[in-house]
């Protein structure tokens, strides 16, 4: 497996979750000047290649750290030590009782494609995706919801293996639900917005 | 460091500009105008580009190309479509769109080379000095293959191409120096063939593009398309005369339709009056008219728009100012959607055909080292994945990522001794490898090994042009891996090699030495011809006849050796006349011993 870079380093910050947005964005503005290509033109290929490299992680770390969800998923892979790219995160089993209401769902879908999707069962599944996307960003909040409690664990330097495998359950049921979410905006025809969800974290 | 000029290379007009004691400006051309027509005509006498090839262009349709922008870094497959509006030849099949033009074929990068080179010399004559750099604009949803089009373009046209930006940053850019857009912005850019959404967050100096979407083929040319397939079928109806298949007269329409365009930006109505022949086209049309007409193109901006705003993570009420860039947004229509979509009136203040080359000249100083307060950090318009099994595509950078960004991936080896690992790399949104736009092809070569050992990491950097690097590493050796790229939709190395030294030779020989070395071989030509026939006729000749072309020779000759185009001609048509009644007596002489001979063939047959 490739190995991780350590993002937090990138902006001399601890491994922690709670990260104030503002000085983040002043502090990526700083690096970004620094580093980007723009202010480098006259120096050596060498130096050049060196400048696109650094500000690329620049633009990497900021993409991963800026946004809450993001700095979870990215802080999993980084304890768990592998590479697992935008979505694609750490994948453990998702709750069985979600996987049984999923198959549902999906059960539901075929029929649905079977009998040609009239008026009526689109109206249902639309509304099915919708109570999932109620409940995918209820998934969400609890996440970012506990950030704190990661913060307070590493302070007290209790065992952090719990959490992290709560946190890897939500995000695998959330993985799930984002799946299921898909199929279901793919066979309601609207596959290029749910893009902009999933694109999103 | 020579000047660094900054150039929108357009669908329909180009413009150069450059920053002059910090403040940029367009350069003019000798008559004053500062757009470009993005028209090369490929003609006997040379290539005209921009107002001359613009005015020829009904009398030589099959030969003069316009809106080429919209077939850089395009496949075959991608422009049929558009073929039975352009009155050029696409050659069919090729992977790479070529154009023919009489005995010719060239690409869309030549194409667009001519007029790089146009505005190259226009900033050269205006500055006094040589221009070897250049900051060029692309729409902001090109893709890789667009963007290294265009790239090859300056390098064809003898330019270093230091960035490729895209318009609508650019316009904010030329906007941000003046100070006249802070905070959130989105920049609606509608051109002549491309529209462009962005969104950007401007402050204290940095230009951070938050995300940016589009439609590559939606313009101005689609608005004047629709408008002429509407005014054919007018004239079907009132003249009972189909001229939909007549090239010359469709660009006579389409010219026209694109002024009565233009006026109903301005006036509630305007009257068309077109000769053709037999009868005078006239009608009035209304601004209602053609609003009804361009509604759905308009409408279908809007789905873009609001994409940008979702990967944004903003609402309409969040965005502070919306700015108005390219010609088409002149039209009222645009004008009202866009209100209606951002909940605010949209402004222009930097006129709309010239703030891309104003924000492109900025982006040249920033470069130059001559503006070090403000900073552009722009996106990847799209995601970028590799083909993976099953068709399936692997995103490893999303759409809307800060750029430069790199993504590193492991690969290795499924079989004993395999030797090339091949990667398929894809621009998109889709699920599957078809659905997006194939880049290229990489081959990555090891040493035969057990399958599963190689282990080759390859990097995907995606630099500040949005152009992709690939490098390869061999991890277990850290060597630099060898690897192959096959552009899908590209030029290879070797051909922008070869079109780079082709132009030279151009450049080099400009029209009217190009033209006094096709009279010099006419002259040759024509010598040699009348030195055989006097050989060959000379018992044909009348008295005095030898010496009267003998004389015409010499003082061609005496022609030929100097520089003076027209004299050459003269003497060449002197010579051609004076040898006419000696040429006719050898044909007639020639014609007479061929039936002479056949008569003695049959002779010979029958007895």
């Amino acid at each position: 497996m490739t190995a991780i870079d350590d993002y937090f380093a990138v902006f001399g910050l601890p491994r922690k979750l709670s990260v104030d947005g503002e000085a983040l964005r002043t502090r990526f503005y700083e690096l970004s000047r620094a580093h980007h290509p723009d202010f480098h033109q006259g120096a050596d290929a060498e130096a050049q290649a060196e400048t696109l490299a650094r500000s690329a992680l620049v633009n990497r770390a900021y993409r991963a750290l800026r946004d809450p969800l993001a700095r979870v998923e990215y802080l999993i892979a980084l304890e768990e030590g592998r590479d697992t790219r935008e979505g694609a995160p750490a994948r453990p089993a998702a709750p069985e009782e979600l996987l049984a209401e999923m198959m549902e769902v999906q059960e539901a879908l075929e029929e649905a494609k079977a009998a040609g999707m009239d008026d009526g069962a689109c109206a249902r599944l639309r509304e099915e995706r919708e109570r999932l996307q109620e409940r995918k960003r209820a998934e969400e909040d609890a996440l970012v919801g506990r950030a704190a409690d990661w913060d307070a664990v590493l302070d007290s330097g209790a065992d952090r293996r719990p959490l992290l495998e709560w946190f890897k359950a939500r995000l695998a049921a959330r993985a799930y639900l984002r799946t299921v979410i898909d199929d279901l905006s793919e066979a309601l025809g609207e596959d290029l917005e749910s893009h902009v969800s999933h694109r999103r974290h | 460091m020579s000047r660094i000029v900054g150039i929108d290379l357009g669908t329909t007009n180009s413009l150069v500009a450059y920053v002059d004691r910090g403040v940029p400006r367009v350069i003019p051309d000798a008559d004053g105008r500062a757009l470009l027509p993005s028209i090369v005509a490929y003609t006997p006498a040379g290539v005209l580009v921009g107002d001359a090839a613009r005015r020829q262009l009904v009398r030589n349709p099959a030969r003069t190309i316009y809106s080429v922008k919209r077939l850089m870094g395009r496949g075959y497959e991608d422009v049929r479509g558009d073929l039975a509006h352009l009155p050029f030849e696409v050659v069919p099949a090729a992977e790479v769109v070529r154009i023919r033009v009489g005995e010719r074929e060239v690409t869309p990068p030549e194409v667009s080379a001519q007029i790089l080179r146009a505005l190259k010399q226009r900033a050269e004559g205006a500055l006094g000095e040589k221009v070897e750099q250049a900051v060029i604009t692309v729409p902001a949803y090109f893709n890789d293959s667009q963007r290294q089009a265009t790239k090859d373009a300056g390098r064809i046209a003898g330019l270093e191409v230091l960035r490729i930006v895209n318009e609508p940053t650019a316009a904010s850019l030329a906007y941000g120096l003046q100070k006249l857009a802070q905070g959130t912005i989105a920049v609606y850019d509608l051109g002549g063939g491309t529209f462009d959404i962005s969104i950007l967050r401007v402050k204290d100096g940095v230009f951070e593009v938050l995300a940016t979407n589009g439609d590559t083929h939606l313009g101005g040319d689609d608005i004047d398309r629709v408008l002429v397939d509407w005014l054919l079928e007018d004239i079907r109806a009132v003249h009972g005369t189909d001229l939909s298949g007549d090239a010359e007269a469709r660009q006579e329409l389409r010219l026209a339709a694109e002024a009565a365009k233009c006026r109903l930006s301005f006036e509630a109505r305007t009257q068309l009056a077109i000769p053709f022949g037999e009868f005078v086209y006239r009608r009035d049309i209304t601004r209602e008219d053609l609003e009804a007409r361009l509604g759905p193109l308009v409408e279908r901006t809007l789905g873009p728009c609001r994409l940008a705003l979702g990967d944004a993570g903003l609402s309409p009420a969040d965005v502070d100012e919306v700015v108005l860039v390219g010609g088409s947004t002149r039209v009222p229509l645009v004008r009202r959607r866009v209100e209606a979509l951002f909940g605010k009136a949209p402004h222009s203040q930097l006129n709309p055909d010239e703030v891309v080359a104003l924000g492109a000249a900025v982006q040249a100083q920033i470069l130059a080292g001559g503006i070090t307060d403000m900073l552009l950090l722009d996106v990847t318009p799209l995601s970028l994945g590799i083909e993976t099994l099953g068709g399936i595509v692997s995103v490893l950078i999303a759409r809307n990522t800060t750029i430069p960004t790199m993504a590193k991936e492991q690969f290795t080896t499924s079989a004993d001794g395999q030797t090339v690992v091949d990667l398929h790399v894809l621009q998109g949104e889709r699920e599957l490898a078809r659905d997006n736009r194939s880049l290229a092809r990489f081959e990555l070569r090891v040493d035969p090994m057990p399958a599963g050992m190689p282990k080759i990491e390859v990097t995907f950097l995606i630099d500040a042009n949005g152009i992709l690097q690939v490098h390869a590493k061999e991890l277990r050796t850290g060597k630099e891996a060898s690897i192959e790229v096959r552009p899908t939709y590209g030029l290879t190395e070797a051909e922008v090699e070869r079109m780079v030294d082709e132009s030279f030779e151009h450049a080099e020989a400009d029209v009217a030495a190009r033209l006094l070395i096709e009279a010099q071989t006419e002259a040759d030509n024509v010598a040699n011809h009348v030195q055989r026939a006097l050989t060959q006729g000379a018992q044909l000749a009348e008295p005095g006849e030898r010496e009267r072309i003998e004389a015409a020779l010499a003082r061609l000759r005496e022609a030929r050796a100097g520089r003076d185009r027209d004299l050459i001609h003269e003497r060449t048509t002197e010579v051609n006349r004076a040898t006419e009644r000696l040429a006719e007596a050898m044909m007639d002489a020639a014609l007479k011993g061929a039936l002479a001979s056949k008569r003695a063939d049959r002779i010979l047959e029958s007895s």
